[in-house]
């Protein structure tokens, strides 16, 4: 789960992580009273979306009146911005974070996450802050200094000290940052994070360190113990669709394409995509219907599948193994009838009582194209849309 | 031969008298796997299914002589389970909970190094030696004892190329499904460097989805390891989109890594035979084994 950078930061503040003072604003007055009660000269107002770069996108702006805090906000609110990591429609502004300004001696990078290989958490650090560490990674290495946390007794001081050093900083702002590396880890293994970074992590005149921007990861098989962080969770930052299937246990995304899926399994799913599109086809939705596939759930999933406009066709590919084929495919008519399918439909069962699954759609009377194995499934939805046209 | 489960492997289940537990015990005994008791604390001293209860699983280790054990404990607690089990010496503990936090993975991780106590999972199918021993939750009878290992980080594609292995009439030598999580107890390598020393697997199928490195560790492996046993490999997500996690909490292209291509190459390169359609993994061996 994702959260915007202001929840990030207050949750990293409650750990020790210096940052800026801020308000959260939803309006253009609400703005400018949040610039009004922080005082000083100069403001900066910040977008508040999960996607990164937003400040290249014009998502961050600098104001040195009240009137311009309202101007920038105004101009902010209700806009869709559209960052690399967006896609072309970009993403709705709804709120705006107006921090207090400050000069900049120094841009670095600090960050955490799992390191899948050694399957431990590490930290890492670069000189170079304000860019992406993807960048970094690829093209100077070497200036990316990384230690491994030992989950048995956590981040160690020397590891913090080692990796501030690293940073390049006078003296007084590398014992900060040492804190807060320290402080950023004890955040990240008391919230169940999966990543944080704190980019850049800005030297101020003060020979300290501060977050001047933080992004946060959690995990979402942990958040059961952490109500307060699921209570973050922005509903407008995620396609409606894909909520709707987590609270039917089924996991959805939407892609680009025109051919709606179903399929059990996540691999199977991938797998199912991967077919499509080698055989020239565009899927329109990843969905895992889960290994306990009921008729309830077959019905929700159609339901989901067809919501989207896009879908000019569906494919439903069921290795039916504990759960059998004749209960799938009598949950896959009943779900026909119910949602009154307008697409063609290729159905592609395998596993337990095939045969009797096959002939109850057979005999179902509906138009559903039966399919052998994956690749037939594969060829005969891409032909389906053809068709369909 | 086989390897980590066979006719003689005697199997507790923790979480035993819970809906999952219960249900997949009753179809473990059916086919014939060697269940010789559970755990569910506080149900000690009953019996379930014909079977004794423990509370704990030293107790249940102490009674039953079991060697091994599988964990259909909900996710919260799951990571206690496998600890438990690992205290209690069992030689191997088959999680199938799906859902686990990555922290609770990290650190039980980090406990069993070192210890003689094999992790296969969490979020896994489990392993079966085909007419032996079925730990776990994949449909006993599609499988047919023979020669094919198969090691597979997704549930349903396993049974895929075990229905086509079968149909080929390879048949397997035995199943492990390592799980789709980012912190694995088991992976490719360990179980590739079993089935590459196991007599009674001829030839290997590996099933890999995108996220994570353990694709690539597993070519670097197959190309040191010296083995003539023919390898058909499929990658699942070459159309998955970077920074989308498909359904698995490891399948995801992230920070320029785990993405399909680079696996697949990998692969190539250490002589391993990987099909563009998961439906060819059944021809395509029956084609190189013989060959």
């Amino acid at each position: 789960m994702n959260v915007h950078e202001y929840q990030a930061k207050e949750i990293l503040a409650g750990f020790g992580v210096p940052v800026l003072r801020g308000r959260i604003a939803y309006t253009a007055t609400e703005a400018r009273a949040a610039a009004q009660s922080l005082g000083g000269e100069v403001w900066v107002v910040k977008a508040q979306v999960h996607a990164g770069g937003r400040g290249k996108a014009g998502g961050i702006k600098v104001a040195r009146s009240l009137d311009e805090v309202a101007a920038a906000a105004d101009e902010l609110i209700g806009k869709r911005l559209v960052t690399p990591q967006t896609g072309a429609d970009g993403t709705e502004v709804g709120r705006v974070y107006v921090e207090e300004g400050v000069s900049i001696a120094a841009e670095r990078y600090v960050g955490m996450t799992l390191d899948r290989k050694r399957g431990r958490y590490v930290a890492m650090v670069s000189t170079e802050g304000g860019v992406e560490i993807e960048e970094v990674a690829a093209s100077t290495p070497e200036r990316i200094r990384t230690v491994v946390v030992d989950p048995a007794v956590g981040m160690r001081p020397y590891q913090a000290r080692e990796l501030a050093f690293a940073l390049d900083l006078d003296p007084d702002a590398r014992r900060s940052a040492e804190r807060t590396i320290l402080a950023m880890s004890e955040a990240f293994v008391a919230t169940d994070a999966s990543l944080v970074e704190i980019n850049p992590l800005a030297a101020v005149g003060e020979g300290m360190v501060l977050a001047l921007d933080a992004k946060m990861n959690f995990d979402d098989n942990a958040l059961f113990r952490h109500p307060d962080i699921s209570e973050l969770r922005d509903e407008t930052e995620e396609d409606p669709r894909e909520i709707e299937a987590t609270n039917y246990g089924l996991s959805y995304i939407k892609l680009d394409g025109n051919i709606g899926c179903m399929v059990n399994g996540a691999g199977l799913a991938m797998a199912t995509l991967d077919l499509i599109t080698f055989e020239g086809g565009q899927p329109a939705n990843f969905l895992d219907v889960g290994g306990g596939a009921t008729e309830e759930r077959v019905s929700q999933a159609f339901k989901i599948i067809l919501s989207d406009p896009d879908v000019e066709a569906v494919l439903v590919n069921i290795f039916g193994g504990i759960m059998r084929c004749d209960t799938i495919a009598e949950g896959i008519v009943g779900a026909v009838r119910e949602v009154s399918l307008h697409v063609p439909l290729v159905v592609r069962l395998e596993g337990t009582n095939v045969d009797i699954g096959t002939r109850i759609l057979a005999e179902s009377g509906l138009a559903i194209t039966t399919a052998g194995d994956l690749g037939d499934a594969a060829r005969k939805i891409v032909a389906a849309i053809g068709d369909h046209r | 031969m086989a390897i980590l489960v066979n006719g003689k492997t005697r199997v507790i289940c923790q979480g035993f008298t819970g809906a999952q537990g219960t249900f997949h015990s009753e179809q473990a005994i059916a086919y014939g796997t060697r269940m010789v008791g559970g755990v569910t604390p506080g149900k000690g001293g009953t019996t379930h299914l014909g079977l004794p209860v423990f509370d704990t699983v030293r107790e249940a280790v102490a009674e039953t002589g079991a060697d091994a054990t599988v964990i259909y404990v909900p996710p919260p607690f799951a990571a206690d389970a496998i600890l438990e089990a690992a205290d209690a010496g069992v030689r191997l503990a088959v999680c199938i909970t799906e859902g686990i936090p990555v922290l609770d993975m990290v650190r039980v991780r980090r406990v069993l190094e070192g210890s003689r106590t094999r992790l296969v999972g969490p979020n896994c199918p489990g392993v079966i030696t085909p007419g032996a021993c079925k730990i776990g939750i994949m449909p006993g009878h599609i499988h047919l004892a023979g020669s094919v290992g198969i090691v597979s980080r997704s549930g349903t594609l396993t049974y895929e190329a075990v229905a086509q292995t079968t149909a080929a009439r390879l048949g397997q030598s035995t199943c492990v499904g390592i799980g789709g999580d980012p912190v694995p107890g088991t992976t490719f390598v360990d179980v590739l460097r079993e089935f590459v020393a196991d007599d009674a697997t001829r030839s290997i199928v590996l099933i890999g989805e995108i996220g994570g490195v353990a694709e690539e560790e597993a070519a670097e492996f197959l190309r040191g390891a010296g083995s003539d046993k023919p390898v058909v490999a499929f990658i699942a997500g070459r159309a998955a989109p970077p920074g989308r996690r498909m359904g698995h909490a490891g399948a995801i292209i992230a920070g320029g890594t785990g993405g399909a291509d680079a696996k697949i190459e990998a692969l190539r390169e250490a002589g391993v035979t990987v099909v563009d359609s998961p439906a060819e993994i059944g021809s395509t061996m029956a084609r190189v084994a013989s060959g």
